[in-house]
Order: structure tokens, then sequence, then C-alpha cells
């Protein structure tokens, strides 16, 4: 039992990155790796946010939205598949739980809120937080898989941006021919660091 | 007007790309390009979700309170997405089971709410709805020309028909397998920009 949720954070962190197999949180990952430190800490919200929505959306979609879900209010309405307003709903928990996370740390955590600054509202338009819970529905994830899952893919987006923000650092030393220069050089450096983690795929326990 | 209006039209293709220069939409963009038939469909579906999106919220910008307009926005967006959705699962099933949650993820393509935010929220709707239409379109020409260069060097076809005869088959073109793969689309992009900004030099970023 334990083996298969190891297997699925390890999966999710390496073999099916999110951010370099699936192109998810592409904008924030290139507009926000010019730094190490921030990179940190707009990874730590990912993973907090993933950790908490993907399993929140798995209650709702099982429980509200899909097919005959609604049979434990009365079994009369038994028939109904409301699986379409999926998208309505996932990105509204989304944006709900993130005011709810911000508000949060600004009462307790005033610190990490200032760290953080800017970067917590944007998480709500993060395709990564919205893809995580899609991949969810689609794999049909029970509750404790969908925490892990959404843990473990917020972990390898974290590691993704950290890794980007440290090359880009030292990138600074080095000669770009002017039309790279900024948006090209990062591109071919995220294609290569993709091929990398190509290395992880077919890794099981 | 009308220059207005052909600016806002124009400029999103070469001058103003949303991909090449405003950083906006790579999401998405990537993982849809190894053909180019799903390319095409997703370009459509992006199109007139921000054509849609900016003239609603362009419609509404006077009566959207503005500490709660992101959400109103996600709201606009993502019943628009649904109705896209829909529609693509009951005309072109084969293709959106091919896209899976990609056209999901058009919601969070930051060009929509780029383009909503930062235009169609100053400006009146008929100029939003070009402005939307311009931006759509100048993200699906850089998703065009990837796939047009993915799949033609990944299965020597385009569109899913045969045009380099494959070595397997007896013809004289081995596929390259590195363009079906994720990190191809991350170099075309990656070309296609510094061939943008050869082109145009002043897009040029100082670092």
């Amino acid at each position: 039992m334990l083996e298969t949720y190891l297997n699925l954070v390890v999966k999710a962190i390496f073999v099916e990155n999110m951010a370099l197999a699936f192109f998810l949180g592409m904008c924030s990952f290139i507009a926000v790796s010019r730094k190490v430190d921030t990179a940190i800490g707009l990874g730590a919200a990912v993973i907090f946010v993933l950790s908490v929505t993907v399993p929140m959306n798995n209650l709702i979609y099982r429980y509200l939205l899909s097919d005959g879900a609604l049979a434990w209010i009365t079994p009369a309405f038994g028939d109904y598949d409301l699986s379409f307003l999926g998208f309505l709903t996932y990105i509204g928990t989304i944006a709900a739980m993130v005011q709810i996370v911000e508000m949060t740390l600004d009462r307790f955590m005033p610190q990490l809120h200032a760290a953080l600054g800017v970067f917590l509202p944007l998480i709500a338009v993060n395709c990564a937080i919205l893809g995580a819970s899609l991949f969810m529905v689609e794999r049909n994830y029970g509750l404790a898989e969908s925490a892990v899952y959404g843990f473990g893919s917020g972990v390898g987006w974290a590691l993704a941006i950290v890794a980007l923000a440290g090359i880009r650092e030292r990138l600074r030393y080095s000669n770009v021919p002017a039309g790279l220069r900024g948006l090209g050089i990062t591109f071919i450096l995220t294609g290569l660091m993709a091929i990398g983690f190509m290395a992880f795929g077919g890794v099981q326990l | 007007m009308a220059a207005n209006a052909r600016q806002a039209l124009m400029d999103p293709l070469f001058n103003n790309n949303p991909i090449a220069l405003q950083v906006l939409g790579i999401c998405s963009a990537l993982a849809v390009t190894t053909q180019m038939d799903t390319a095409f469909v997703m370009s459509i579906a992006v199109i007139s979700v921000t054509a849609l999106s900016s003239l609603f919220v362009s419609m509404l910008r006077n009566q959207i309170p503005t500490n709660i307009r992101i959400i109103v926005q996600l709201t606009i967006i993502a019943s628009l997405v649904i109705v896209t959705d829909q529609i693509l699962k009951a005309y072109v099933f084969e293709i959106s089971k091919q896209l899976t949650v990609f056209v999901g993820l058009i919601i969070t393509n930051c060009i929509i709410m780029g383009r909503a935010e930062a235009y169609a929220m100053q400006n009146p709707p008929a100029l939003s709805l070009i402005d939307g239409i311009g931006n759509g379109l100048g993200y699906g020409l850089i998703l065009m020309v990837t796939a047009f260069v993915r799949e033609l060097l990944g299965f020597g076809s385009l569109f899913n028909k045969q045009v380099l005869p494959l070595a397997v088959e007896g013809g004289w073109y081995t596929p390259n397998g590195l363009m079906v793969l994720s990190p191809s689309a991350f170099f075309i992009i990656g070309g296609l920009i510094w061939a943008l900004r050869a082109w145009k030099p002043e897009q040029n970023e100082a670092e």
C-alpha cells in the first residue's frame, strides 16, 4: 500500500514533472525564475496550494459532480451528471483557496506573506494548479491518492523552477547572442532540462 | 477608428506577439503541437475564447467592481471554455480526446486573462473583440509554425497526409524522434523568438 503512494510521488516529481513534461505553469515558470530566492518562495506556495486544492476538488468531484454522485442526498437525484460544470467549479475552488491561504498567512505568518508578495494571488491562474486537478479527475484517483499526487506534483514544479533560476543566475556571466537574450535562451534552457528529466522515464519503485 | 482597429488586429501577430514578446499563454501551447490538426483545433478554440471573453468583459467593464474583477473574469472565461469543450466533444470527438486536459487549461491561459485585464477593461467592446481575435491569431501563428516543423520532421506528414515517404515504408526519410518529444517544442520556439528578434531588433532584451 505504501509502495503505491511512494511510486505515485516519485512519478509526479520526476517522470511526469508538471513543468518539464507537461509544460504546465510555464508563464510564471519563465517570468519568475530570474532569482533563486523568489523561485523558492513561489515554489513553496505552489506546493502548499496544490496539496490542498487537489484533494478538495477530488471530494467535490466525487460527491457533487460525477455521474450519479448526488444520490447521497436523495435517490431521486441519482441520474444527474454535473461533470460538465467541472471547469467552473475547480477554478472557483482554487481561487477561493488561494484567497483563504493569503488571508491566513497575512494574519499568522506576516513575514512569509511579505516574502511571497504578489505571487500568491497569481497562483490562482497558474495552469499547474488547475492541470493537477484535471489530471486527478481524468485518472480517477481516490482521496488519499489525490493528496499524494497534489503534493508530489507541487514538489516537482518547485524543483524545476529552483533549478532553472539557479542556471539563469549563472547565465548572467555568459555572452548570449543579442536576439536570444532573456526569453529565447530561457526556452532553450528549459528544453535541455526537459531532456535531462527524460532520463527519469520508466523509474518505478 | 479604422486605424486603431487595424493596429489592434495586426500588432499581436509580429510586433507584440503574445508568446514571443509578452510571455503569455505558453502553458497549454506546447503540448498540443506534435501534430498540425490538434494545433489547428486548439488555435481555433483559443481564438474564439479570447475574442468572446474580451468582448463580454469589455461590455461589463463599467459594472464589474474592481476588487472582485479577477473572479468575475474567471467566471466569464470558464463558462466560455465549458461551451467550447462541449462543442469539441460533439463535433470533433477524436481530436478532443487527444487534447485531453488542455482544453480545460484554456481557462488559465494567461493570454485570455492578460487581454481581459490589460485591454478589455479600458476599451469599448468592438475594439476589444478585434484585439482578442488579433492576440488569438498571434498565438495560433506560433502554434501552427511549431506544429508544422514538429509534424514534418517527426512523422514526415502534414495534417496526417504523408509528405515525406518514410524509410520503413520504402521511402527515403527517417523520422527524427526528438521532434515527437516535448523538449523539441522549446527549441523550436526559442529559435522562432531568435528569428523574430533578428528581423525586429527593437524587441531585444537588455540583460
